[in-house]
């Protein structure tokens, strides 16, 4: 249970959310999200990693109500959205956004970024006309887009100059939590600090709740408060960014942020690499016990067969790994901040630990 | 593999010399001016890495390279010297022996790289037949042992399956196997991993540079993604506007960046161990290539800029590097990770 850890409100409470695809009876259930629980504080930036097929924007699009839960819930501060009728879910997703990865694809290539950003308004029906371009040509400054920019037509303007107005638009209906799902990694990399530092200073400025979903550990890490690590549909690793980052509870953590490419070439010699063998299982056929066992530098016999309970090991952070306690020791003998170590050494020092 | 020889690698011949490439490419508005004055050189062995934002020439200097440019719509000048011959001069045929054998590419996205008609193992013996005299059963059998070095488990059934059969890092596989099945002397690998997942790019690389090690291909990597540069190339040319702007070893140029560009680009990267805050990033974007400015292309982004960069700028060497400014010795542009 990591929702009762959160001191604060709660802007959003996850509890065993599971969330599938296809039918069960013709063998074609995929479970993209497995029995997920954690909170997210109100104004916290809270941080997804996985891979591709990790079922992180599945998880993206079911907290903002965009999927229903199969299982389990999602808590919108106490409401639960999935009670609404149709016509109450509609209202009441204008405070809870979601700003997708491509930028390209988001908007309508026959209207102006003008029109596009006051859509939000039109359907909501607030305002009357001029006040709603009032209120987006404000969004556009707020976002750093010159007004000469909302006449213009979505060709007309660059990647990270479509993906400000994605943003200015998902603003619309002042939100109080966006989703944000791989906003930056389409983005060119000076733009795409331009864009984290837009993304920090809107959420000094209006105070909102992000949920920062990437695959890129570097921008996760550097924006967020606290990551969770997702695998096959299940949080393998939730805590305090940072020290998820300086040291992995979870072998899954460790390689990837071991193949994350060190930018010092000092540091890159320094670091031991764990590169993963093979890729992301089918989700048809589930692999029993750990699911990460597969692709294991660390597997023993017991992951093959049992499925590791999630626990808290420090305070705030939580791992679903038999073998997390061993890591923990071994980081802490090695000091902590030296994080990644090779497969070489999971012997006899890690069992010691553990007995 | 891993490892970095930068002071081996310098000694060593050079194998593509590029004296002054410039690209002008002819749309519906006419003719306009991408490459300017490209100059660089890899050498055999060598891995190269050339980076830069979206829209500052590194695909395009790849495509001159291997002239895969629309002809009616294109104009090269300067010099591509490669193994004795000028290639912005070849002729078609002379291209066609080039293509492939002597030097390969890797594109970004290898799903549209691959017919998806065609089996992967049939598209690799095409290549094959292409360059050597094969019987179809040889050449099945050569494509099959391509697979299978590039770590694919079982080669002779992938071989029978079409590109939309296989996961992208697989289809990344394929390209590899494709690229390298006549060891060429050099693999122009255009952003080979950006569509991939961090796991799976550790594992091409890995594989990519393996390989390349045992065939002794040299590699011309482009990216935008610099920490993959600073794991795995020799040296580097940082490219803005059409233009070269920096080059030299990769060690020297990460720890002691001359060109305020390369700086920035440095700066932008998000690192865990730096403090939460604000990230430097370069204001503005690439110029458009209609209306670039006069002088230094680089200096309306250029927080250094002053009254001298309105000059037009030409490189200047400093030992086994090059700086296209004209005040780097006057700048503090400080590393990274310091």
């Amino acid at each position: 249970m990591i929702g009762g850890i959160s001191s604060g409100q709660a802007a959003l409470k996850v509890d065993n959310l599971h969330v599938s695809f296809g039918n069960a009876r013709r063998g074609s259930l995929i479970r993209a999200v497995d029995g997920v629980s954690f909170s997210v504080r109100k104004g916290e930036i809270f941080g997804v990693i996985g891979e591709s097929g990790s079922g992180k924007s599945t998880l993206g699009r079911c907290l903002v109500g965009l999927l229903s839960p199969s299982d389990g819930g999602v808590l919108h501060g106490d409401i639960d959205p999935f009670k609404f009728s149709r016509r109450e879910m509609n209202r009441h997703r204008r405070k809870y956004q979601i700003v997708s990865q491509d930028p390209n694809a988001a908007f309508d290539p026959r209207m102006t970024i003008l029109q596009s950003v006051c859509e939000p308004l039109n359907i909501a029906g607030e305002g009357t006309r001029a006040e709603r371009r009032e209120k987006a040509f404000a969004m556009l400054d707020r976002v750093s887009l010159s007004p000469e920019m909302a006449n213009r037509y979505p060709h007309e303007i660059s990647g990270g100059q479509k993906q400000r107005a994605n943003i200015a638009r998902a603003l619309m209906l002042d939100p109080t939590v966006i989703v944000c799902d791989e906003v930056v990694a389409a983005l060119d990399v000076s733009i795409q600090a331009d864009m984290l530092n837009l993304f920090s200073r809107l959420q000094e400025q209006l105070g909102l709740t992000y949920v920062f979903i990437s695959h890129d550990l570097r921008v996760v890490s550097h924006i967020s408060d606290r990551v969770a690590v997702m695998y096959f549909g299940k949080i393998v690793e939730v805590g305090p960014a940072h020290a998820v980052m300086e040291t992995p509870l979870h072998p899954y953590t460790e390689a990837l942020r071991s193949a994350e490419p060190e930018i010092t070439p000092a540091a890159n010699d320094a670091k031991q690499r764990i590169i993963l063998q093979g890729e992301i299982p089918s989700a048809l056929s589930p692999p029993s016990g750990c699911r990460f066992h597969t692709r294991c530098p660390r597997v023993r016999d017991m992951c093959r067969t049992e499925e590791p309970k999630q626990r808290e090991l420090l305070p705030g952070r939580h791992v679903a790994c038999h073998f997390a306690e061993e890591m923990l020791a071994q980081s802490e003998g090695r000091g902590a901040g030296h994080a990644g170590r090779g497969t070489a050494d999971r012997g006899a020092s890690g069992t010691e630990a553990l007995t | 593999m891993q490892q970095l020889a930068g002071a081996t690698a310098a000694d060593q011949d050079t194998l593509l010399d590029i004296q002054n490439l410039t690209l002008s490419l002819r749309d519906e508005l006419g003719w306009v001016e991408v490459l300017n004055n490209v100059s660089f050189s890899v050498k055999s062995k060598e891995i190269l890495g050339v980076v830069g934002e979206s829209g500052c020439g590194k695909s395009m200097t790849a495509l001159s390279i291997l002239r895969l440019l629309p002809l009616r719509d294109s104009r090269i000048g300067g010099r591509i010297m490669f193994g004795g011959e000028n290639l912005a001069t070849c002729s078609e045929s002379q291209m066609n022996r080039i293509r492939g054998r002597h030097i390969s590419m890797i594109f970004q996205e290898p799903m549209s790289a691959l017919d998806p008609v065609f089996t992967v193992g049939y598209q690799i013996e095409e290549t094959l037949k292409r360059h050597f005299k094969l019987g179809r059963k040889e050449a099945a059998e050569r494509a099959v042992a391509a697979l299978d070095s590039v770590g694919i488990a079982s080669p002779a059934r992938v071989a029978q399956l079409y590109p939309m059969n296989l996961s992208g890092g697989m289809r990344q596989r394929v390209m590899i196997a494709m690229a390298l099945v006549c060891e060429p002397r050099l693999l122009i690998a255009d952003e080979p991993t950006t569509a991939l997942d961090v796991t799976i790019q550790a594992q091409i690389m890995d594989l990519l540079l393996g390989l390349a090690d045992r065939t002794g291909t040299a590699i011309m990597f482009i990216t935008h993604n610099l920490g993959l540069v600073a794991q795995s190339c020799h040296r580097m040319v940082t490219m803005y506007a059409g233009q070269v702007v920096e080059s030299g070893p990769v060690r020297d140029v990460i720890s002691g960046p001359n060109h305020p560009y390369t700086a920035g680009l440095l700066h932008s990267i998000p690192d865990s161990n730096r403090a939460r805050g604000t990230l430097p990033s370069i204001a503005g974007r690439v110029p458009s290539l209609r209306h670039m400015p006069a002088g230094c292309r680089f200096g309306p982004r250029c927080s250094h800029s002053a009254k001298p960069c309105e000059l037009p700028q030409s490189i200047e060497n400093a030992g086994a590097r090059e700086v296209r400014c004209n005040r780097w010795g006057q700048l503090e542009l400080g590393s990274v990770g310091a």
